[in-house]
């Protein structure tokens, strides 16, 4: 599953061979792992905003040097560049050109993480445009960035701010190695709830988390890193992929429970499994799903039905469950995919299910903000797996570099760190969410 | 002396887990017996979050072990997350290797002296040990002490091509040379056993496997292994014409009278099975659930040999012990498991329970022990179905009827398994 083509451009002769050539050269991207520093040098912190020294402080706690000017001649570990405050398009020119003179001193696997208010309808139309503006500069600016370094943002909704528990929880997310394949994107924060984990390292500490679809791929890959970041793992898949499931419960010191998750009483079983089995539920992630892919000309009923029983219809009973259960502060991610946002050929059933995922998570955000928890979804875009493995070597070559700005696929943990961090307390404020784990692809938004 | 001895307590299934059983060289014929009983392990273990616990044991076996084997279930222990702390030791009777093993450690819980334990077997007759004839064993082992060449050479001179014919396991017992359907069909035609009776029984093993299978019940008792997620012997849409139609495989030497064919009678199978058990102590401190007591159980043995009684009628004799042991009757059971080594074998067995003249004279009682509510036999299946890897079939019984007993939510269940040697172990389990 490793990708050659990476290994090979990013060493040795064939390194310079590539560069001669003018071959693409996807980085070697900077991955979390536990103890690791947060940015991989100094942080320059630009423009003017009320929370500027709020920030500033916490970053300077996080163990970052934070810089206020581009001193120059020293690689920058990242920039965040503050621009809630921005009233005019006018105003955006300052902020992104101190930036700009700042690109070239970037770290590989650097991060650029912008903070900045959402355009709305009752906005002044000046403030709306400045507001959109900052939008298509982020994304833009991700495209341009090289050597694995990312741009993203922090969207501050009217009743949040920037030192809110969940911005700075999504700023640690995107400075850190966690984020290392989200890039163009933007976390919207609504409320002021959640708490900082007193241990970024184990930010899941004492949770129940269940995880469906556990035995294999993305799945397994959640239950690894979850219980990394202190969680208690239950592991549900179908009976019939019961030894692997097995196997990664083994692994992650969890417990295994085969269920069907179409069946009418699963949502009951698993809170049965996890309050008699862990004495709490904290954290359910809907990963379980199928893929039944044909040419809406060819499809049958079966292929179409199956898809949305399995990965849309049983999340939408399980919740049901869980919410008539009333347990207290349930966190819960779902798994969406870039199919169901910008389409894919031969998948309109498995992009009708993985959209209605979208759908669900936005509509059921204050049913599960009743209980104090909430609800998102994670997208992922072209994720190396045994499933993609199987397609035709030149098609995924493609599907992988030419698409993303990052020019790769991205690994199952990638998904998992962004489901991870959605999971976690500190992410309270962020609920009814979909966020793009995707290298920032051309497919969709 | 005082008597320090601690108060009996409670032994409590807290649950199971096995492989699906394969039919005998298919689907695991290339697992081992370690490969098979680890794999079970694995799955009992991740079902019950048992990664790296010190159980108080591990007692499990295996009826068709080589030799390499020696210490088969310590060997898988260590393959498994276990603490490498967990003492683990082979049991072998035979067919009732399981229930020995279980019992024996649900005694040990019941005395004090550990928490918890994990019993279960395991057999393959599709990776059994071939030994070399007696003549080359004699042969290598005479080369083996010969210190001078001169002393080699003889004793390779004594090699006779013949003796590479290897010698197999059989089924057979060694002091009768019948194999033990032929045993069986001698108690068979005894107890008057019809043909149909025995068509009958398959069947109906066959359809309850299938519907338990269909309402999910083996979700929480078996993991998949090899590829295989449903026991392969099971033939959901069997029927009698189909049963009737199979021509005689035991007790051809009665000729028309012959009824044991290979439909009512269990086909080789590998396959592996675990129980995990506990004191209430262990099961509340780890959160576990609790699914029923193993209150108690008896061995029996008869003289076959001398055709005093049927090779696998020793159960009978067991359970007319552990009935008076226990104050009970025959009919104070909700469900009664009685291994199904071949339909004949539970047929004669409640025949002979019904029998005055055999409760009697052959077990001492004042009256027959009477019929059993046919409707509480083998409800899931059994062997017949299911298939028969010889020691794992008590850990299946046991796991299943534990189950069965906590879905009801009281009551109690009676468990029946013939052995070879003219040996059978029965147990009671008690829902909670």
């Amino acid at each position: 599953m490793a990708d050659k083509y990476l290994e090979l451009v990013n060493s040795g002769f064939t390194k310079k061979l590539a560069k001669t050539l003018g071959l693409p050269r996807p980085a070697i991207l900077r991955r979390y792992a536990p103890g690791a520093a947060l940015l991989p040098g100094p942080v320059l912190l630009l423009g003017d905003s009320a929370e500027a020294q709020g920030v500033a402080d916490t970053l300077l706690g996080w163990g970052l040097d934070v810089r206020r000017h581009a001193a120059g001649g020293e690689k920058l570990g990242g920039i965040i560049l503050l621009l809630d405050e921005l009233r005019a398009p006018g105003e955006l020119s300052a902020p992104m050109l101190a930036a700009a003179g700042a690109l070239r001193d970037l770290a590989p696997g650097a991060r650029i993480v912008s903070f900045s208010r959402p355009a709305m309808e009752s906005d002044a139309p000046a403030v709306a445009a400045v507001r959109q503006g900052i939008d298509g500069a982020i994304r833009s600016l991700g495209r341009e960035l090289r050597g694995g370094a990312t741009a993203n943002g922090i969207v501050l909704g009217p009743k949040a701010t920037a030192t809110a528990p969940s911005a700075l929880a999504a700023l640690h997310f995107l400075l850190s190695g966690r984020s290392a394949y989200v890039d163009g994107q933007f976390l919207h924060i609504e409320t002021t709830d959640g708490t900082l984990p007193a241990d970024f390292d184990k930010p899941l500490a004492g949770k129940v988390a269940v995880v469906t679809g556990a035995a294999r791929g993305i799945g397994a890959a959640i239950a690894h890193t979850l219980h990394r970041d202190g969680a208690t793992i239950v592991l549900v898949d179908v009976p019939s992929a019961g030894d692997a499931l097995a196997a990664v419960a083994n692994e992650v010191t969890g417990t295994a429970l085969q269920l069907d998750v179409t069946r009418a009483d699963a949502g009951a079983k698993i809170i049965e499994h996890a309050l008699a089995r862990h004495g709490r539920l904290d954290i359910v992630i809907h990963n379980a799903g199928i893929t039944r892919d044909k040419l809406l000309a060819n499809m049958d009923a079966a292929r179409w039905d199956s898809v949305i029983a399995v990965n849309l219809a049983s999340q939408l009973a399980m919740n049901e469950a869980f919410l008539a259960a009333k347990l207290p502060g349930l966190r819960i991610v779902s798994l969406a995919s870039t199919s169901g946002i910008a389409g894919n050929r031969g998948q309109t059933n498995y992009a009708a299910s993985k959209g209605g995922v979208i759908g669900m998570v936005r509509a059921s955000a204050p049913d599960f903000a009743a209980n104090g928890g909430g609800i998102n979804a994670v997208a992922p875009g072209f994720i190396e797996t045994e499933m993609t493995a199987k397609i035709p070597v030149a098609t995924r070559a493609v599907a992988r570099m030419l698409m993303p700005s990052l020019m790769q696929g991205g690994l199952p943990g990638d998904v998992a760190e962004a489901i991870g961090f959605l999971a976690s307390d500190a992410a309270a404020g962020i609920n009814g969410s979909t966020l793009r784990v995707c290298g920032q692809s051309m497919v969709g938004a | 002396m005082s008597d320090k001895s601690p108060a009996i307590r409670p032994a409590v299934i807290i649950g199971g887990n096995r492989i699906p059983f394969a039919r005998s060289n298919g689907a695991y014929s290339k697992a081992s017996n370690q490969d098979m009983l680890t794999a079970a392990l694995d799955g009992l273990i991740a079902r019950f979050g048992l990664q790296g616990q010190r159980i108080g044991a591990v007692a499990a076996g295996a009826v068709l072990k080589h030799s390499k084997d020696f210490n088969l279930v310590r060997e898988c222990v260590l393959g498994t997350s276990l603490s490498a702390h967990t003492p683990a030791y082979d049991v072998q009777m035979a067919c009732a290797t399981g229930m020995e093993a279980i019992g024996s450690l649900a005694n040990k819980i019941k005395l004090g002296q550990i928490d918890s334990g994990i019993g279960g077997g395991v057999d393959t007759t599709s990776d059994a040990p071939i030994a070399v004839s007696e003549g080359l064993r004699e042969m290598l082992m005479e080369l083996n002490r010969a210190r001078s060449t001169g002393a080699k050479l003889k004793a390779l001179s004594k090699f006779r091509p013949r003796d590479l014919a290897p010698n197999a396991p059989g089924t057979g017992e060694p002091r009768t040379g019948l194999s033990m359907g032929d045993h069986q069909a001698i108690t068979t035609k005894a107890w008057n056993i019809t043909r149909e009776a025995q068509d009958e029984l398959a069947l109906a093993s066959h359809k309850n496997l299938a519907a338990a299978y269909e309402r999910n019940f083996f979700d929480d008792l078996i993991t998949p292994f090899a590829g295989v997620a449903q026991d392969t012997n099971m033939r959901a849409d069997s029927t009698l014409e189909k049963l009737a139609s199979l021509k005689p495989a035991f007790g051809k030497n009665l000729g028309a009278e012959a009824t044991m064919t290979a439909g009512n009678s269990t086909p080789l199978t590998d396959g592996a099975s675990t129980v995990l058990l506990g004191s209430e102590e262990y099961a509340r401190a780890n959160d576990l659930p609790m699914l029923a007591n193993f209150v108690d159980f008896e061995a029996a043995a008869v003289d076959f040999v001398h055709g005093a009684e049927g090779l696998l009628m020793a159960p009978t004799h067991a359970v007319a012990r552990i009935l008076e042991r226990n104050n009970l009757t025959l009919q104070d059971f909700d469900f009664y498991e009685i291994h199904e080594a071949f339909a004949g074998t539970v047929l004669s067995t409640l025949a002979a329970w019904e029998d005055a003249d055999f409760c009697k004279n052959k077990l001492g009682l004042d009256a027959a022990l009477g019929s059993i509510d046919r409707t509480k036999l083998n409800v899931n299946g059994s062997s017949l179905a299911a298939g028969h890897p010889f020691a794992a079939t008590g850990g299946r019984i046991v796991a299943t009827l534990a189950k069965m007993l906590h879905e009801k939510g009281s009551g109690r269940g009676l468990v029946s398994v013939c052995a070879a040697g003219g040996q059978g172990v029965v147990a009671i389990v008690e829902a909670r």
